[in-house]
């Protein structure tokens, strides 16, 4: 279907219709129960979700087929969410203009990067990407601040242009929307004590996540994908037979570079503001972790570590030792005390330390990230099954 | 998906499984249901207490989050009441807000405004929060200012002394009891011309982001009205940690003053800076050099130790006020006792501000009779109250600030203990610091209660 091969297919479905389920997925528990707080299916975390996997679709383009590794990706998603927002400000609150200028100057905005850093190659190139992106932070944050509105963020106002709209005067700012229909429109359903809340700007960016990844499995599959591969393996002997690779090096990180700009411009459109951080290195080495902890090279690989590491930062560092004392308080009185007190480093604002232990396992025990803990599970279910048939005669 | 194969058997199994999918639910859409975003149903109500728990206002933040906690204990009748007590309305009786329980979630700004929204938005999403405050920035709170004003449900501010907080990133959905820029440069200014002369040359270090922008605007503005000369201004961004760069030019650039429009961990290592580069013991066109930090806390006193000693600023709130300056400021000592009793040591100002917005907001919803965010409004527009710790003040309804007596303190040269580091010097009175709610643009826009 759609030019994929049937195993394609069957991936590009099963992804299609997780999404489609997320909101009750990710629901597990019921609402007043304990466990609740483990829940993700709320709107900003779901949106997060998808956004942060075309992020990491996109990087893994170039950090997957070519090898070439990007420090810098976050500036990318940062000049993407400026021109989002200066979009919803200038022209108007739709998000479609935001989203597609997002991309397209994250694109140029890549050209420029690109076609000075991948002079390079390895660490060098790494460097300068590092370099370029600490630059546009520093920028962002202090001398361009008229543009960008420096720590501050650029937000929305009341009295923004907004040509395309009409005359504003509810007295509110309006929210971004789809010809009217708000992105925090939520619909929600109340089943026996579950409560699944269907999120408009959810499924907007969603499905353009689904077409994200439909893309991304066309180039691994096209010729294009192969030639990136041969660079990852081997680009000397490349150049050595005429081949002159730089191209389509450049046609890579630029690709890479607009998925970045279309998740900063999806961002914006799900919550209007921008703030300079977003380009911080942090930000572009949270990419690189996500990729690696999902799977480097494999294509549902990012979009699984991008949910994951989400899900820690947004679930485990709101666990508070209040919270810790309520579930421990079956226990004795000093016990349940020094039981928190062992627990409670690794959550709240410690969740950055779980997730720098499970990152360390993933490494050491999982070297292709969740998707090779995928393949391991399934191939020993199906070893199991049918050993005999599995067996080839010797040659 | 090539081949789709259609039974009768299958097809009347999935109608049916169809059919009971489509009875079962309740549904409903946000817009219908209830009457204002996350009104409580049950017998508890959802606060969101969004602080800083990372970066360089992490000490003002944990303060903060113990403020937060206190006053949740006494409006749920734990504990002594502490300013509740004291407080001139006495519509709150211990159980709770509107008889139902007062409940609590964190979360961490880290002091990013990207981050500070993040967390909000889960607390109002997720944990059906009603009221979000906190904010140890300016640059947060307006943030999360105006996300809660898109979402319907009030914003309390906590630690935010920018302009901007109630000028012009004002929004009717937030409310702010802290003093701001303006009041600081209006209280500062007079006492250090008395104390260090009418013809100074200052030369200002700057947050870059609103805060420091207002801070040294206000601080310009009022020390040039009293004959001051203004050097030079340099921003230094939020994230420094070494100052030595920045400290290192002013000796020789004429100025005899150095103005320090820093907060927390940034004033902290710029003064230790400053003193290390013997600014102190300077002479500059024949005078003795000297510091000025616009807006002082009792934590950063603590943080940067002996070298406050001597240096004038501006503070909201100082938890000797009631015993320096007498019963005017009622309330102090009530909340100093509970707080300490319960943690052990004095409360800062930032842990006052918030303590007493979590209680004024309690008190305007059962004033109110609803957690309708335009209730709310209503209850604390043009509000006078007394018996908080800051004298009689009034919640201005024109761009929801609050307006009080300012603090003019200075570092002791002896304390007497680590939490003793201030002494106050001047009280300026709230009629000398109000202004006119239109010199800072911005509109308040209409109460957004989000259903």
């Amino acid at each position: 279907m759609l030019g994929l091969s049937k195993k394609d297919t069957s991936l590009l479905i099963a992804v299609a219709v997780l999404v489609a389920l997320a909101p009750v997925l990710l629901n597990p528990f019921p609402e007043n129960s304990a466990l609740a707080q483990f829940n993700a299916g709320y709107p900003d975390l779901m949106q997060r979700f998808v956004i942060f996997g075309i992020f990491a679709i996109g990087f893994n383009i170039l950090f997957g087929l070519t090898g070439y590794l990007s420090f810098g990706h976050a500036a990318f998603l940062g000049a993407g969410s400026y021109a989002g927002v200066w979009m919803l400000k200038l022209l108007t609150i739709n998000v479609i203009p935001a989203i597609l200028i997002s991309t397209v100057v994250a694109g140029l905005f890549a050209i420029l990067i690109g076609y000075i850093s991948l002079r390079r190659s390895g660490i060098y190139f790494s460097i300068l990407t590092l370099a370029f992106a600490q630059m546009s932070f520093a920028l962002a944050a202090s001398v361009l601040t008229p543009i960008t509105g420096g720590e501050t963020g650029l937000q929305t106002a009341l009295n923004d242009p907004r040509i395309l709209d009409g005359v504003n005067d509810s007295g509110n700012i309006p929210a971004p929307n789809l010809f009217g229909l708000e992105m925090g429109d939520s619909l929600q359903v109340n089943v026996a004590g579950w409560l699944w809340t269907f999120n408009a700007g959810y499924y907007v960016a969603g499905i353009i996540m689904l077409i994200a990844f439909y893309v991304a499995i066309r180039i691994f599959r096209s010729p294009f994908g192969i030639m990136l591969r041969a660079i990852k393996s081997n680009q000397q002997r490349l150049n050595y037979t005429g081949l002159n690779t730089r191209p389509y090096m450049l046609a890579c990180f630029v690709i890479s570079g607009m998925y970045a700009g279309l998740a900063g411009g999806l961002m914006v459109a799900m919550d209007p503001l921008a703030g300079a951080e977003r380009m911080q290195w942090t930000a572009s080495g949270e990419v690189v972790l996500m990729t690696i902890l999902g799977g480097v090279g494999t294509l549902i690989g990012p979009v699984l570590g991008a949910g994951l590491i989400k899900y820690f930062e947004n679930i485990f560092s709101k666990i508070n030792s209040n919270l810790l004392h309520k579930w421990f308080s079956f226990l004795p009185d000093g016990l349940e005390d020094f039981v928190v007190t062992i627990i409670y480093p690794f959550i709240g604002k410690g969740w950055h330390l779980t997730l720098g232990l499970m990152f360390m396992g993933v490494i050491i025990f999982l070297p292709g990230g969740l998707v090779e803990l995928g393949q391991r599970i399934s191939r020993s279910f199906s070893k199991n099954k049918n050993d005999a048939a599995e067996q080839k005669p010797a040659e | 998906m090539s081949k789709t194969t259609l039974t009768r058997r299958g097809v009347l199994k999935s109608g049916a499984v169809a059919g009971a999918g489509v009875a079962l639910p309740t549904i409903f859409t946000a817009s219908s249901a209830a009457a204002y975003m996350n009104e409580p149903t049950g017998s508890s109500v959802t606060l969101g207490f969004n602080v800083p728990q990372t970066g360089p206002y992490a000490d003002e933040g944990a303060d903060e989050l113990r403020a937060y906690m206190l006053a949740v204990e006494h409006l749920n009748g734990e504990g002594d009441g502490g300013m509740m007590n004291t407080f001139s309305s006495k519509a709150l009786t211990g159980n709770g807000i509107l008889g139902k329980k007062v409940e609590y979630v964190t979360g961490d700004t880290q002091t990013k405004p990207d981050a500070a929204r993040a967390s909000a938005r889960s607390m109002i999403e997720k944990d059906g929060a009603i009221m979000i405050t906190g904010g140890s920035s300016s640059g947060v709170a307006v943030a999360v200012q105006a996300l809660c004003q898109e979402a319907g449900v009030v914003f309390m501010a906590g630690l935010t002394h920018s302009n901007d907080t109630t000028g012009k990133d004002k929004k009717a959905n937030g409310f702010r009891h802290f003093f701001n820029s303006y009041m600081t440069g209006a209280a500062l200014a007079p006492i250090l011309a008395n104390e260090y002369g009418k013809d100074r040359k200052a030369y200002h270090l700057t947050a870059d982001y609103n805060w420091g922008y207002t801070t040294e605007e206000a601080v310009r503005t009022s020390t040039e009205a009293m004959g001051w000369e203004t050097v030079a201004a340099v921003k230094t961004p939020l994230a420094t940690t070494d100052f030595s760069s920045f400290i290192a030019p002013v000796l020789n650039s004429g100025a005899d003053v150095l103005v320090l429009n820093h907060y927390g961990g940034n004033m902290v290592n710029s003064l230790t800076s400053a003193v290390q580069f013997g600014l102190r013991a300077a002479e500059a066109n024949g005078k003795q050099f000297q510091v000025v930090v616009p807006l002082y806390s009792r934590l950063m006193a603590q943080g940067a130790g002996k070298n406050v000693a001597g240096i004038y600023g501006t503070t909201n709130w100082h938890w000797s006020l009631e015993n320096v300056a007498g019963s005017r400021y009622v309330g102090t000592n009530a909340f100093v006792q509970s707080f300490g009793a319960k943690y052990g040591f004095p409360p800062s100002q930032a842990a006052h501000t918030t303590y007493c917005q979590t209680l004024l907001y309690a008190d305007a919803c059962q004033r109110a009779g609803t957690f309708n965010p335009c209730g709310v409004q209503e209850a604390l527009a043009d509000f006078e109250f007394d018996g908080l710790g800051n004298g009689p003040t009034l919640y201005r309804g024109s761009d929801h600030q609050c307006f009080k007596d300012a603090l003019v303190v200075r570092g002791k040269e002896n304390p007497d203990s680590q939490f003793d580091l201030l002494e106050t010097v001047d009280i300026t009175p709230r009629e000398a610091l109000t202004y006119d709610p239109a010199i800072f643009g911005g509109e308040l826009g209409t109460c957004n209660p989000g259903a």
